[in-house]
């Protein structure tokens, strides 16, 4: 299955493999096709001995459909894996297992009620007599523990121990079958600084063995830190490999980020509405800011910072996938609470516990995870864009059957709704169908500050513009909008203002208009504001 | 006609339909129902009248069901109920007094909704599993329901008590117009307000519906609550029935055969849409179920195995793998015919 595609010799563009004494894996050409998406089109990957190679990319880049290639989990439809040079086919996790190559998962994939040696040892077990030989159990996970420097009882429960700890016990498990390729799928992601050191020292010794790491994280520190090599992925395809001391940090953030940089300077700016957003922005012209945050912030989510919107001002927020846009964003909508810091909603101080306190405050929220904490897509059109406003009035007040059909009538009408049938089930419609119906729900409640968390994500080019005029448009009458992109051209686009953040920080924080450019923005964010 | 077969309850109700023609078949006279001692008598009645607690306990659960839970105590408040009631009447001086009566359903009444805010906090609250927190009465519900009755199996002679469950009141069974009524104020509570509506948006995605500002804490612990009404009104029902409070055996396994009615109807025990109708053909299947055991002379033991059966095909039409090959196999057939298939890319 996996190799039935592959064309006889190199593909055109590809460059003719040199050997590589070196590598130990090799994918060629890899093509991943799910119904109606090419998630990967044609991906290169050679991971080398002794080397840590980072994978980086933004959501939905490919990175983890690579990984399920390469593990097995989900075979590819085209493309060629050799191991050790010998082209192989990989139809599950442990055939990939039994040619070396062994995978830790973001999330922490063990038992914690069992012990650390039954952890590392579980489906491997040594018999004896028919039994579980626990003597030699532990002896063999204590020699793995050993040799990764991790000092632990192996005998402890797995759940005595904290998160990092885990995560090294799932490095013991992965490396205890002798694994030559080891790949850690965003293995630092709940991590503090201490116990992120703490995993760079073992993955530094397994390194020094001759062990080929493919890394995935969103921190650019420690791709700095720990990576010898770096592969960008960008929808679905392989944007470069580079050397990572050949490469500098904006060169980095823009081949992630997507536009080379020569065309992002390019785009055509808005600049009459710009300046006249400029005047009525925060230059002492507008009165009080309709939302301010002082030193607001969540342990383990975002850093405290300080932010203000004033009315009918878009603030766009920039930085890369994990830097602390989202939880930015659920701290003000009330959905996260923060253990820090104030907000004051014009010029009172409020404390959101809900995310209904926070409607009541006319405050909205429409998330990133469309499907998880937007849309109820077994109900339909008309149920979704009025399900806000009928929560807001409670349940023994019903929104009348006529205000609802004109309702859904006007927003379908307004933001052009495909199929424009209010009793279509949400889940039968496209994704951007999908974002304007969450749209219509928020503006349907009238809101004075509307937190769009990528509203243009995953959708079509044409709906994509037409959500950046609404939200244009919405500002020019006079609503605030917090608008959170990955891509820097729409941030720069729709900005009045533009907050930069960086590792869960806000770094920098500039005022748009014709002169920047999205250079200045990506260099904020590679230098992280200091310069 | 295709509006009618892709509907929720078309076949539950053909099931109902079925049933009903084995018990003609067996017995021409099954539907027979004619006028004796001034009110109407016949086995169509008597259905009418037998499934009236499992139908009010199937209301409750539906709800519930609707919004992702489960709540297993409802036989035990069904004990419980009757055990109240029962008690206070049998120690009264005048046990047939319209007071005295009404004051045992009310205090009945009460101590279930007490029992039912109970689990509402469970599972809302703290956020136990619902199937865990609402074990929790059914284990020890039926203890409460014996300290009450005083391990004794409690009997009533009170005539107005004896005619909610085993009256008749315009010539139909007073349980089945009670039951009636409270199925009809619930349809109306939940579909001429938006109550249903939320219901069902938390049971499809609980997070979604709380940042869009639904209180979905309270209407979780509201459903539980309200199962427990309907379990309390249920265990008045079956105890003035059999005028007696038996703390054992009132309302046992009625919580699966409730849970049985629901799924029979239509709604998911992933929660979310949910269908009253769907519950009252469900309920009414699993009565004439167990007549048509009896009426064909099968023995009793033979009526857990059609039950089984039963529980068994719902829950294979019910699983994601056989909803898929339907929904392909829908799709393929449009698809023959020309028609518009109703999905957007």
């Amino acid at each position: 299955m996996a190799t039935r595609t592959t064309p006889p010799g190199p593909g055109p563009g590809i460059p003719a493999p040199v050997h590589d004494a070196q590598a130990i894996v090799r994918m060629t050409g890899i093509v991943v096709e799910f119904p109606g998406v090419r998630a990967l089109q044609g991906v290169d990957l050679v991971l080398r001995a002794g080397e840590v190679h980072a994978l980086l990319g933004e959501n939905g880049a490919g990175k983890s459909t690579l990984i399920r290639a390469l593990t097995g989990v989900r075979p590819p439809d085209a493309g060629q894996i050799e191991v050790d040079g010998r082209p192989v086919a990989i139809h599950g996790p442990a055939q990939a297992q039994a040619l070396g190559i062994s995978t830790v998962y973001q999330e922490v994939n063990l038992c914690p009620n069992l012990s650390v040696a039954e952890n590392i040892m579980l489906g491997r077990e040594p018999r004896r007599a028919g039994g579980i030989d626990w003597r030699r159990m532990r002896r063999q996970a204590a020699e793995v523990l050993g040799r990764l420097n991790v000092d632990i009882d192996p005998a402890s429960p797995l759940s005595a121990h904290s998160i990092a700890v885990q995560q090294l016990v799932a490095i013991a498990r992965a490396m205890q079958v002798d694994a030559r390729v080891l790949i850690l799928d965003e293995p630092t992601s709940s991590l503090d600084a201490d116990e992120v050191a703490e995993l760079f020292r073992v993955m530094r010794g397994l390194r020094e063995d001759g062990v080929a790491i493919l890394f995935v994280t969103h921190f650019l520190e420690q791709v700095d830190e720990i990576a010898d090599r770096i592969t960008v992925l960008r929808n679905g395809a392989r944007v470069g490999e580079r050397r990572t001391s050949e490469m500098t940090r904006l060169e980095l953030v823009s081949m992630m980020i997507g536009r080379e940089l020569a065309v992002l300077e390019d785009i055509a700016q808005d600049a009459e509405s710009r300046e006249e957003a400029a005047a009525r922005s925060g230059d002492g012209s507008a009165p009080t800011p309709f939302v301010r945050a002082i030193g607001l912030g969540r342990r383990g989510s975002i850093e405290p910072f300080d932010l203000d919107v004033y009315p009918g001002e878009v603030v766009g927020l920039a930085g890369l996938l994990g830097s602390g846009r989202s939880e930015l964003a659920r701290l003000l909508f009330g959905a996260d609470h923060a253990d820090s810091g104030t907000l004051e909603v014009d010029g009172a101080p409020v404390r959101l516990r809900t995310p209904r306190a926070a409607i009541g405050e006319r405050i909205a929220f429409s998330s990133e995870n469309r499907k998880a904490e937007g849309l109820v897509e077994d109900l339909t059109v008309r149920e979704n864009i009025v399900l806000g406003l009928q929560a807001a009035r409670g349940w023994a007040r019903r929104v009348p059957q006529r205000k609802q059909d004109e309702l859904t009538a006007h927003y379908i009408e307004a933001l052009g709704i495909r199929p424009a049938n209010p009793e279509a089930l949400v889940r039968n419609l496209s994704g951007g169908n999908q974002q304007k119906v969450l749209l219509a729900r928020w503006l349907a409640t009238a809101p004075r500050l509307l937190i769009l968390d990528e509203p243009t994500r995953g959708i079509d080019v044409g709906a994509k513009a037409e959500i950046q005029k609404l939200v244009h448009d919405l500002a020019l009458e006079g609503m605030s909008v917090v608008f959170i992109s990955a891509e820097l051209d729409e941030v720069l686009r729709l900005s009045n203002r533009i907050a930069v953040l960086r590792d869960r920080r806000k770094v920098a924080e500039i005022v748009n208009g014709p002169d920047v450019t999205a250079r200045d923005v990506l260099e904020l964010i590679a230098s992280g504001g200091q310069e | 006609m295709r509006s009618l077969t892709r509907s929720n309850v078309f076949w539950p109700l053909i099931a109902l339909v079925a049933l009903l023609a084995v018990n003609v078949a067996a017995r021409p006279g099954f539907l027979g129902v004619r006028m004796q001692d001034g009110h109407l008598y016949g086995s169509i009645i008597d259905i009418l009248r037998n499934t009236s607690p499992i139908l009010l306990v199937a209301i409750g659960m539906t709800l519930v069901i609707a919004t992702r839970g489960i709540d297993l105590s409802v036989g035990a408040l069904v004990a419980i109920a009757g055990a109240v009631a029962c008690t206070q009447i049998a120690a009264s001086p005048s046990p047939g007094s319209a007071a005295t009566v009404l004051i045992a359903i009310g205090t009945a009444v009460l101590v279930c909704l007490v029992l039912g805010v109970w689990n509402g906090f469970l599972v809302s609250v703290v956020g136990i599993q619902p199937i865990i927190a609402t074990l929790i009465l059914m284990t020890a519900g039926r203890g409460i329901a014996m300290l009450v009755t005083g391990g004794q199996i409690t009997t009533v002679n009170s005539p107005l008590y004896k005619s909610i469950g085993a009256g008749y009141l315009l010539t139909l069974p007073v349980s089945a117009i009670i039951a009636g009524v409270v199925l009809a104020a619930t349809a109306l509570l939940t579909r001429r307000t938006a109550l249903g509506t939320l219901v069902e948006s938390v049971g499809i995605n609980p997070e979604a519906s709380r940042l869009a500002g639904v209180r979905a804490r309270s209407i979780i612990w509201t459903v539980y609550v309200f199962s427990a009404l309907c379990a309390a009104i249920a265990g008045i029902l079956i105890s003035s029935n059999v005028t007696a409070a038996d703390a054992n055996n009132n309302g046992l396994w009625i919580e699966l055969d409730a849970i049985l009615a629901v799924v029979i109807g239509g709604t998911s025990l992933m929660g979310g849409k949910f269908s009253l109708t769907g519950t009252l053909i469900g309920a009414f299947i699993i009565e004439t179920l167990r007549i048509t055991v009896i009426s064909l002379g099968i023995a009793p033991e033979v009526n857990l195995v059609f039950k089984a059966v039963v529980v068994i095909l719902v829950c294979l039409l019910q699983s994601p793998v056989v909803q898929r090959r339907f929904r392909a196999r829908r799709r393929a057939v449009a698809q023959e015919h020309g028609e518009a298939v109703e999905v957007v890319a």
